[in-house]
């Protein structure tokens, strides 16, 4: 199961320009999808720019700590990461001086762009009703004016696996870059990943008990293979009648045939070998999210390179997952396993580096808990070619920071994505500068 | 007889059921020796059985100190003796029986008080079992009370505990306008709420405004912030009405008292002042209507709960002399949310109002150090200055203060109770946890000492040993 490295975004971009026109005609939900997935190899270079980030202590990810580092951005991508690197004549030099300098942080599981105000229905995108939505992409549900965006952003996060939620097969997620003024700008991935539900919540599905839920998702697997198989049949109208729509079978081919990684929303010890067993039965590149009770099989996910997405600050007990606690990321990355750290609490994915430190404070290192919200993620979702860390070649997402971005008091103070220089400024920063003073004055603010 | 109709109430009243038809009532074993002991509105209502568990006195050396109440003190060492505070700072001599721990390298603050917590009334694993926060029956309800619905098993307390908490208010959900009395708690392992009452303490009201109570009650009323206060202001004028009448016969306790009414005995109370008024109320619009209110039948506002929009009134908050009670950062998951940011605290405190952290939140109220760390640097980095002395007493001597137990505890200072964390590090820091939790001078918790790690009924064959911890 475990991927290895180079399926990055180039290779989705690959497929995308490969992508058939039977495929776009038999799988009508997928159009916008593969459209934007065309779009994106011509969307990844930024401004004509060379820009020298010069004198901080460089954290590449990929390597160790560089003192008094540089790293050279050209077009967009990162050409030259070091300690002594010339700087040519014209590049713009940003100073990081006792600064920390960090790749772009990766959010492998949000909700980033499909969802804006809670409570309120139309502004929320990422949940399609019924149980199978394998076909269900979201990306065009994303809303690049979204006021979360630029919020998460200043939080130094970058990058984000954006994805659906809701009922047994939720749908397809989309990882984006969070600058953009359209989908089309900011997609680096679609889709990313299957998301699929096996907890709690998707019980339902499965006529309430969870057995029933692993028979309707083998029962629907072996009809994608089978339509797979026998699409002639299918269309002659000779086969026996599947388990669902054509498209959704469609749709969920890439993740049977080992193409696209799945992700198990899983978190009590049984949900999770279920989530194992299914991915062995079907040849899945599994990523488990949740994993409250991963730690009871550290040694088995990682055996089978099973990476985690866990959300460091819980460890409430409950009957979804009784063996909850902080050291869950520390024990699962001291076995081996790779760890993707997201956040869950409602301050928002601004929070993500705050997710990492507290991962640290519980055992983590710090090394590990910087790679968990970069390199680990990109990684996991098959895109480390171009994301997740500093070095030549690579996507130019790269944040300055003040002091230690796992730690409190630092503040990201040069944000880079794909090589342009993003405002540090959100809806937050505006409504405070508005009320810093009063009474406040409406008329010029 | 003017008493056998006053023993409508109470526990007497069931002892006499079986005198009815006779002449005058004569249990034998508590005869009524006047009218006023058959009146349970006159008895102590489910007092506190707290008692502070001993310790060896203890001193903890060569630690970096924020007592909440003056300067940090690096290199400094405390002394508590008998549940109490005796000395913070230099050459303190510890007597013979003292347990001498070495803070070198480590911080000690007073005991986290979290002003709003719903632990033991939502309690884990989270069923609905045990969801006993909302009564939402109606929107004034004024008539519960939470300690009647506080589970003391409930297995998110130990991980409260852990986080260095050593007083909570418990309170009702926000489903209602007014929800009803809150409990003030000492967070230690016991085996009824009343083990846990702050002595003391003075019970809080539990108001809400804004979205919740319109959604909840839309079928019915209130359905709109107006219907809201219409709502407030009913209640109170029946409350009014109440206070009059049994002022009146308390003067004398002559004759027939007025009939008890449990809503309106707590809402008489806080027009009496002797119930402190918690008021969840995130808009600055609202707090503003909601201070008028609380104007117009004489009664204070102690304190604005998920006070989102407090920056926005932080003038007016300091003038009013009513604290906010803030997250560091919750954000937008509804449109009274919408306008949160990260440096409320910060302005808050800016203004000269009260600031307190809170957190409404099991998992929050583990690290509510780390959430004023972090509203201390969000205030920090946009040019509002927060002191670390501010910014410990957001979680401290503030929220006490908003208890009404700021003469007891939330500060390090001699004679003050002693309730004392040690840090493994910088409070204010993500990597800093707690590593000695003292409740009223009781060794609750130490992180590398299982002997002093409770845990609840729910967690024996169920969670192992350190779990959460």
């Amino acid at each position: 199961m475990r991927r290895t490295g180079g399926r990055a975004d180039e290779g989705a971009c690959r497929r995308a320009d490969g992508t058939t026109d039977r495929r776009k005609q038999a799988v009508a939900t997928m159009v916008g999808a593969a459209t934007l997935i065309a779009l994106c190899a011509g969307a990844s270079v930024g401004q004509a720019q060379t820009i020298a980030i010069s004198g901080g202590t460089v954290y590449p990810v990929s390597g160790p700590k560089i003192e008094m580092g540089t790293v050279l951005i050209q077009d967009g991508k990162i050409v030259a990461v070091g300690a002594g690197i010339p700087v040519p004549s014209g590049a713009r030099v940003i100073d990081a001086k006792g600064k920390w300098v960090t790749p772009g942080l990766i959010h492998a599981g949000s909700s980033i762009g499909l969802s804006q105000v809670g409570s309120v229905d139309g502004t929320n995108e990422g949940t399609h009703t019924g149980d199978i939505n394998a076909a269900f992409n979201v990306a065009e549900g994303i809303d690049p004016s979204n006021v979360l965006i630029p919020i998460a952003r200043l939080g130094g996060v970058t990058t984000a696996v954006s994805a659906p939620s809701g009922g047994l097969i939720p749908g397809q997620a989309v990882i984006i870059d969070l600058a953009g003024d359209r989908i089309e700008s900011m997609v680096v991935k679609s889709p990313a990943a299957l998301v699929i539900n096996l907890n709690e919540g998707s019980k339902s599905a499965g006529g309430g008990s969870r057995a029933g839920v692993l028979e309707t998702l083998r029962h629907l697997f072996n009809d994608a293979l089978e339509y797979d198989r026998r699409k002639a049949d299918f269309q002659k109208n000779q086969i026996q009648s599947l388990a669902a729509p054509a498209a959704e079978l469609e749709a969920l081919r890439p993740a049977l045939k080992g193409e696209e990684p799945v992700v198990v929303v899983a978190n009590r010890r049984s949900d999770i070998l279920s989530a194992l067993r299914l991915a062995r039965e079907f040849h899945l590149r599994l990523i488990v999210s949740g994993g409250i009770e991963a730690w009871q099989l550290a040694d088995e996910l990682a055996k089978a390179g099973v990476p985690v997405a866990v959300n460091t600050i819980n460890n409430i007990p409950s009957f979804d997952g009784l063996g909850a606690r902080f050291d869950n990321a520390a024990l699962l990355r001291a076995a081996g396993v790779p760890v993707l750290v997201v956040e869950g609490e409602s301050g928002g994915p601004r929070n993500l580096r705050w997710a990492a430190g507290h991962g640290v404070r519980f055992g983590m290192t710090w090394d590990d808990a910087l790679a968990s919200i970069t390199l680990a993620p990109a990684r996991a979702f098959g895109i480390d070619k171009s994301y997740g860390s500093l070095e030549a070649g690579k996507v130019a997402n790269v944040v300055v920071w003040s002091g230690d971005p796992l730690d409190y008091a630092s503040r990201a103070e040069v944000i880079l994505i794909r090589g342009v220089e993003q405002p540090l400024v959100s809806r937050q920063s505006e409504l405070f500068e508005r009320y810093k003073h009063l009474p406040p004055d409406y008329e010029s603010k | 007889m003017p008493q056998s109709r006053s023993l409508l109430f109470g526990i007497v009243a069931i002892q006499l059921a079986g005198c009815a038809g006779g002449a005058r009532p004569n249990t034998g074993a508590t005869p009524v020796a006047n009218p006023s002991d058959s009146i349970s509105a006159l008895r102590s209502q489910y007092a506190s059985t707290y008692h502070r568990k001993d310790n060896p006195p203890v001193l903890i050396r060569n630690a970096t100190i924020l007592t909440a109440a003056g300067p940090e003190q690096p290199g400094a060492s405390i002394l508590f003796k008998d549940g109490k505070v005796v000395a913070v700072g230099n050459n303190i001599a510890a007597p013979e029986d003292a347990v001498t721990v070495d803070g070198t390298g480590k911080y000690v603050t007073p005991g986290i008080i979290d002003v709003h917590s719903h632990i033991g009334v939502y309690s884990a694993p989270g069923t609905f079992a045990e969801s006993d926060g909302n009564e939402a029956t109606s929107p004034v309800t004024a008539q519960v009370w939470a300690e009647h619905s506080f589970w003391p098993q409930d297995p998110q307390i130990p991980l409260a505990i852990a986080g260095g908490v050593t007083v909570i208010q418990a309170l009702p959900g926000s489903a209602n306008l007014i929800g009803g009395r809150s409990a003030v708690l000492r967070l230690v392992p016991s085996r009824s709420v009343q083990e846990m009452k702050y002595p003391g303490a003075p019970y809080g009201l539990k108001m809400a405004c804004g979205e919740n109570p319109k959604r909840v009650y839309q079928n019915s009323g209130p359905s709109t912030r107006m219907g809201n206060m219409a709502g407030y202001r009913a209640a109170f004028i029946d409350a009014e009405r109440y206070r009059r009448d049994w002022d009146r016969w308390l003067k004398d306790k002559k004759g027939d008292p007025p009939t008890r009414d449990l809503k309106l005995e707590t809402l008489a109370d806080v027009l009496r002042g002797k119930i402190l008024v918690h008021n969840h109320c995130y808009r600055a619009d609202e707090m503003q209507q909601m201070i008028d209110l609380s104007k117009e039948f004489g009664f204070h506002i102690r304190t604005f709960h998920h006070a989102v929009e407090a920056y926005k009134i932080a003038d007016v908050l300091a003038r009013e002399g009513v604290a906010a009670a803030m997250w560091a950062d919750w954000c937008c998951f509804k449109m009274e949310a919408f306008d949160a940011v990260p440096q409320n605290a910060a302005l808050v405190q800016q203004a000269g109002a009260r600031t307190i952290i809170h957190s409404d939140d099991a998992i929050g109220i583990q690290r509510l150090n780390e959430e004023a760390g972090k509203a201390m640097a969000a205030g920090n980095q946009s040019g509002v200055p927060i002191t670390r002395e501010q910014a410990i007493r957001w979680i401290t001597a503030n929220p006490a203060w908003a208890l009404g137990i700021d003469s007891l505890t939330g500060t390090l200072e001699s004679g003050k109770a002693a309730d004392v964390v040690l840090w493994s590090g910088d409070p204010f820091s993500v990597y800093s946890k707690a590593e000695q939790v003292y409740n009223d001078g009781w060794l609750v918790y130490d992180r590398h000492d299982p002997k002093h790690q409770p845990r609840t009924d729910f967690n024996v064959g169920i969670t192992d040993p350190g779990v959460g911890q």
